[in-house]
């Protein structure tokens, strides 16, 4: 299935938000979720179906002013 | 100090986490500044993402997530939420922005992003100008502080419009107000404290100096200057001269 990740196209053979991470290298680090510009909480990730086309966002901590 | 959110800060420095040469120099300038409060984002750029919030943690001040390069209500208020979950805060430094190269907040957008996060339980700190009346429509929104902008963000101007800021001050006499962006000199962040501000919230003009560390002393002793001439009452300023040395027993007269 294809999607964008962060911007960045991606072909994965996954059905939710959490695969999606696992698969990706996230799976251990803390990061914040959302799809299709919606918050998708971390409790939720497992329950979170992806489709064709989604644009899941993962977001980590930087510097900011 | 007026309290924020019912905390009430031990000194009136907020102190972004950005654009230092390295961690060690940015925990060093923290310590001098003597900032209660450390900015934070969210970025793609995952790498060392866990590092660096381990260190801001070691800080053991509180910590303050922006939205920062969010151009609509939208992108902030998930920016936000994302926030709250990965930095367990419900304090957002809520930011809109409207122009590219001024990076001046879009009210319009600001307003409905704080109705948005206020009704949700957060605790905005809303990036906003001296407007007085886009101020009244944040805090009709639910927030209870205010953040006008000195100068465009990494300007280093200064506060430039001091009138604009002191009605502000007058308008809002019960809401913690904090002068964010644009300053360049400790002495902006005196006379922004002078003026009756409860904080100053800066970051580019300690990270950029060329020594940082040095820079944040200047802006911590400022800053606690500036709040006590305010505390102190500063004498009113007249268009004449008026004698210091009492006029009476003078000689030849």
């Amino acid at each position: 299935m294809k999607i964008d990740v962060n911007g960045m196209p991606h072909d994965v053979e996954v059905t939710t938000v959490e695969e999606a991470l696992q698969i990706l290298g996230w799976g251990e680090q803390r990061v914040a979720t959302a799809l299709n510009g919606i918050f998708v909480p971390a409790t939720a990730r497992d329950s979170t179906a992806l489709s064709p086309g989604d644009r899941l966002e993962v977001l980590t901590a930087m510097q900011g002013g | 100090m007026r309290d924020f959110y019912g905390v009430r800060l031990t000194t009136p420095m907020m102190l972004g986490t950005a654009r230092y040469p390295s961690p060690t120099v940015m925990e060093a300038a923290f310590r001098e500044s003597r900032a209660s409060v450390a900015t934070v984002s969210l970025r793609r750029e995952g790498e060392g993402g866990q590092t660096f919030w381990d260190i801001v943690r070691a800080l053991g001040i509180h910590v303050l997530p922006n939205t920062a390069g969010c151009h609509s209500a939208r992108e902030a208020i998930t920016t936000a939420c994302m926030a709250r979950e990965y930095f367990e805060t419900d304090w957002i430094k809520l930011e809109v922005i409207g122009h590219a190269d001024t990076l001046q907040p879009d009210p319009f957008g600001l307003v409905e992003a704080a109705e948005a996060l206020c009704a949700d339980g957060f605790k905005v700190f809303p990036y906003t100008t001296e407007d007085q009346v886009l101020a009244r429509r944040l805090v009709d929104a639910g927030c209870r502080v205010l953040m006008p902008w000195g100068a465009p963000i990494g300007s280093g101007q200064g506060l430039n419009n001091p009138r604009g800021l002191r009605i502000l001050r007058a308008a809002f006499p019960d809401i913690p107000l904090v002068v964010d962006a644009g300053l360049g000199l400790p002495s902006h962040a005196a006379q922004a404290m002078q003026i009756g501000y409860d904080a100053v919230l800066l970051n580019t003009a300690v990270a950029e100096a060329r020594d940082p560390v040095a820079m944040a002393r200047a802006f911590a002793l400022a800053a606690e200057s500036g709040a006590v001439a305010s505390a102190a009452g500063p004498m009113p300023v007249r268009d004449m001269a008026q004698p210091s040395t009492p006029l009476i027993g003078r000689a030849w007269r």
